[in-house]
């Protein structure tokens, strides 16, 4: 039989050869161990924390040395196949998702924590170290690491840096960009490069900066430098009542404005509190419209004289109840809802949706009212829990994904609240990353000449285009189909480009 | 569009048409400061006034002409200031300078740099493109954070039209202790301070007739400020005699800074805080940063021996101040792969190559 292939069998064929040409080039430069490419291998790399979103990779290389690393990027360079940097794959917006002619390099091998000193308040590890654990290294020195993401017990510091994670203490301890002092790793070329250094700054144009948080699209990171602080001597917790959202918003502003910077600052909505407490049965007050969760933490002079400032400031703007944690198993407890939003709310639906905008913080009544209003408008419910200090917003859109008209309105749903948050002066994600999830999304938060001058960045570190390519920034014919592209001023940019 | 804005912008498009080089400028307060300037000054003073500022929510956006002395008054009504105490070098000093030379003040070590508190910015690029990049928000994810790395970038990716900053409270107290100490005991000191839970802020070493002296500003809550000036010990200053001796430390006005019998320079290294006591001859360092950075005087002609010995460090330096004639590269060269990214930025941003050509990297 000679019939002639379909397309969709020419493409396999045409992948098998180039799956073969890869796996030949780098079984130069990997022992076997090292390197997988059988489907049943493979499947387990297909997504991330975004679950939704799945590609096999056409080769896993597992490099356990930086000269495999190297050699990794230089032969991909060489043979032009993309490259997709991968940590421990908690990420939220999908992106570590595989490309399908693509090489994942899984960096879980450079796990060890290199050098914890006490003396510079340092720590240099490799990327695949989780976050967690250096915290856990530096503790008995009464160091840690501050930026806590809630996946801490599992994602990688390398991951961090892709991703410039957050967490509950940001507000006051930094994003993983403030707490960074030098990335070590590789270009696309499989050239060795350091960015930053021991010093508090490095000659030349802060490329640090722009590293961090570019989602694995500019460099390989094998290795960081990341600073420790002392540990607090005591931290207590506030648990705020409060019987109406925008009163809740409001203390939000107020405990800022009395010049307090809270450890933590966190919001619950009453669908929220009413999940975590059927989980967790923290005695969380489930009249409250919403509770806010106030943290201290400091010497215990300090520590007192600002929780006696904050409820001051929570009873003035009309708390219904305050309650303030008097030992550590008590602060856990009011954390506990919280740290288990996520769970709780997995209970309560089959699937859920979570959202990661920022907003002004003056503005976090309007959106929770805007929410409200939504789930009506899609017919789907919705819990929110805030980092308000920050105002990145945390929204649960409960969906089933079984059911295709719910998950097309779930779609819907999220969508409209980006946009919405972009429209009240916010950002379309707050720590999760765009991926592959909010691609949409940044054709209605940046012009088509910033994501071209983004693309300039990108070509800047990586000419050839082959790491983590296809994320983070929307081509111009993406957002033309997506029928989003914002125009300010009245004047679209690039007159010269063609449009669709 | 308003109208200072798109002159900006129309005399950027001319001079990229005919390739005119620009030497963007603000008051003029850091012309010393980097390589040469070369190319007609574009002023960007036209472009002024804080376009908006809510205390609750931490950050002010401000457009590049304003006056830092302004924009601080602004700040310091509702009780608030940039944490990183940007140095003035007088009084012309405007935000958008202050970003792109990405200096910060003695408490850097501490809070963080210029860089720590840019949250988002409006750029325009070398064709004339206005490009807004991160936000007023504290959390911003959303593509590469280009704002960040406008500062320091001496104007070399485009004209800064407006930058959001985060903002902090004043600190509820504030203290200033001396210790009698030698460089080697103050480095030892700082050190073992900074392990510890006490609300540190900024700090100063440096030899006043012979002696060393070493100054440390506490800044925190009021008990947390009280608990640490006695746990610690050494001679209270009075503070308001302390804010102006720190102010002048930024500005580089203590007479530590004078004395220069015109052939030395001064010399700028940026080492890890627990660098020991470097081996450059001549007068003992002024120490800031809690030893993370160190100023020397020196002739511009050591430069090989001096940045031999940052770099054994662990870090880098930079000639700060030197002659005008001096042939001397004001910066560490770069790495291959990294000077090769800095180009490839410079042309994506400038294809032109009309801004502050030769500013930060003398041949690019």
């Amino acid at each position: 039989m000679n019939a002639p292939l379909t397309a969709v069998q020419q493409d396999s064929l045409q992948k098998t050869e180039r799956q073969s040409q890869v796996v030949r080039a780098l079984q130069a430069h990997l022992p076997a161990h090292s390197l997988i490419w059988h489907a049943e291998d493979t499947t387990p790399y297909e997504c991330d924390g975004l679950t939704a979103y799945r590609q096999r990779p056409l080769v896993v290389a597992l490099p356990e040395t930086e000269a495999q690393v190297a050699a990794v990027l230089k032969t991909c360079h060489q043979l032009g196949v993309p490259v997709v940097a991968r940590g421990a794959g908690t990420g939220l917006s999908g992106g570590a998702m595989p490309h399908a002619l693509g090489v994942t390099l899984s960096l879980a091998k450079f796990n060890r924590i290199l050098k914890i000193d006490p003396v510079s308040r340092t720590a240099v590890v490799q990327c695949g170290v989780r976050n967690l654990a250096i915290s856990e290294a530096a503790a008995p020195f009464n160091l840690y690491y501050a930026p806590d993401p809630s996946s801490q017990i599992a994602c990688t510091i390398g991951g961090n840096v892709a991703e410039n994670s957050g967490g509950v203490h940001c507000l006051k301890y930094g994003l993983t960009l403030h707490n960074v002092l030098r990335v070590r790793g590789f270009t696309a070329e499989g050239d060795a490069i350091e960015f930053g250094g021991e010093a508090l700054d490095a000659p030349g144009l802060d490329l640090l900066a722009l590293v961090i948080g570019s989602e694995g699209m500019l460099a390989v990171t094998t290795e960081v430098t990341v600073k420790l602080v002392p540990k607090p001597q005591l931290a207590r917790c506030i648990m705020a009542s409060f019987d109406d959202v925008r009163k809740a918003g409001d203390a939000v502003a107020a405990v800022i404005a009395a010049g307090i910077i809270p450890a933590g600052l966190e919001m619950m909505d009453k669908p929220m509190t009413a999940a975590v407490e059927d989980f967790v049965r923290a005695g969380y007050d489930l009249e409250a419209a919403a509770i806010l969760l106030c943290e201290s933490d400091g010497t215990p002079e300090e520590v007192e004289e600002e929780i006696g400032r904050m409820t001051a400031v929570l009873r003035g703007c009309g708390a219904t109840a305050i309650a303030v944690s008097n030992n550590e198993d008590e602060r856990m407890k009011f954390w506990s809802g919280r740290k288990n939003a996520f769970p709780a709310s997995g209970r309560i639906s089959p699937d859920y949706m979570c959202l990661d905008s920022t907003i002004p913080r003056k503005r976090l009544a309007d959106i929770l009212l805007a929410i409200q209003e939504m789930e009506k408008k899609y017919n789907l419910r919705c819990c929110n829990v805030f980092h308000a200090g920050d105002g990145n917003l945390h929204p649960l859109v409960l969906f089933d994904a079984n059911d295709p008209d719910e998950l097309h309105r779930c779609e819907l749903f999220g969508a409209d609240i980006l946009e919405t948050s972009v429209a009240m002066g916010g950002t379309v994600s707050g720590e999760h990353g765009v991926g592959v999830e909010k691609l949409n999304s940044m054709c209605v938060q940046f012009t088509a000449s910033e994501n071209e001058q983004m693309f300039g960045v990108k070509r800047a570190f990586d000419p050839a285009g082959l790491l983590n390519p296809g994320k983070v920034i929307p081509t111009l014919q993406r957002c033309a189909e997506y029928g989003k592209q914002v125009v300010r001023g009245g004047q679209l940019p690039h007159p010269d480009l063609p449009r669709f | 569009m308003d109208s200072a804005l798109h002159q900006i912008v129309e005399r950027i498009r001319a001079a990229g048409t005919d390739a005119t080089p620009l030497c963007i400028r603000g008051g003029g307060t850091k012309d010393f400061y980097g390589e040469a300037l070369h190319g007609d000054f574009l002023d960007t003073t036209s472009l002024t006034g804080i376009t908006s500022y809510e205390p609750s929510e931490l950050v002010v956006t401000a457009r590049t002409g304003t006056p830092l002395a302004e924009l601080e008054a602004v700040l310091a009504e509702k009780g608030q200031c940039l944490p990183f105490e940007p140095p003035h070098f007088g009084p012309a000093g405007t935000v958008g300078g202050m970003v792109a030379a990405g200096l910060s003040g003695p408490a850097r070590a501490s809070v963080g740099a210029v860089r720590d508190y840019v949250l988002g910015a409006t750029l325009v690029n070398g064709r004339g493109d206005v490009l807004r990049f991160g936000g007023q928000v504290m959390k911003n994810v959303a593509g590469y954070d280009v704002s960040r790395v406008l500062a320091g970038s001496l104007g070399t990716l485009g004209v800064i039209a407006e930058v959001s900053l985060k903002v902090l409270p004043v600190a509820p107290a504030e203290a200033t202790l001396e210790f009698a100490c030698s460089q080697a005991d103050a480095l030892r000191l700082l050190n073992e301070w900074g392990g510890r839970p006490l609300p540190l802020n900024a700090s100063c070493w440096f030899e006043y007739g012979g002696a060393g002296a070493l100054y440390l500003r506490l800044r925190g809550a009021v008990a947390a400020v009280e608990a640490a000036c006695t746990h610690l010990g050494g001679e209270r200053k009075d503070n308001a005699r302390a804010a102006a001796d720190w102010q002048a430390l930024r500005d580089q006005q203590l007479p530590w800074f004078d004395g220069s019998d015109g052939t030395d320079a001064l010399w700028r290294l940026s080492v890890p805080q627990t660098a020991p006591v470097l081996a450059i001859d001549g007068n003992a360092p002024l120490i800031e940063w809690h030893g993370a950075q160190r100023w020397y005087k020196a002739p511009p002609d050591q430069a090989a021996r001096i940045r031999e010995i940052a770099r054994a460090a662990g870090g880098h330096a930079t000639l700060f101040r030197a002659p005008a004639s001096s042939a001397i590269p004001r910066f560490d060269a770069l790495s291959a792969p990294i000077a090769r990214i800095h180009r490839a930025l410079m042309q994506e941003f400038d294809p032109h190559r009309i801004f502050n050509r030769g500013r930060l990297l003398a041949d690019a």
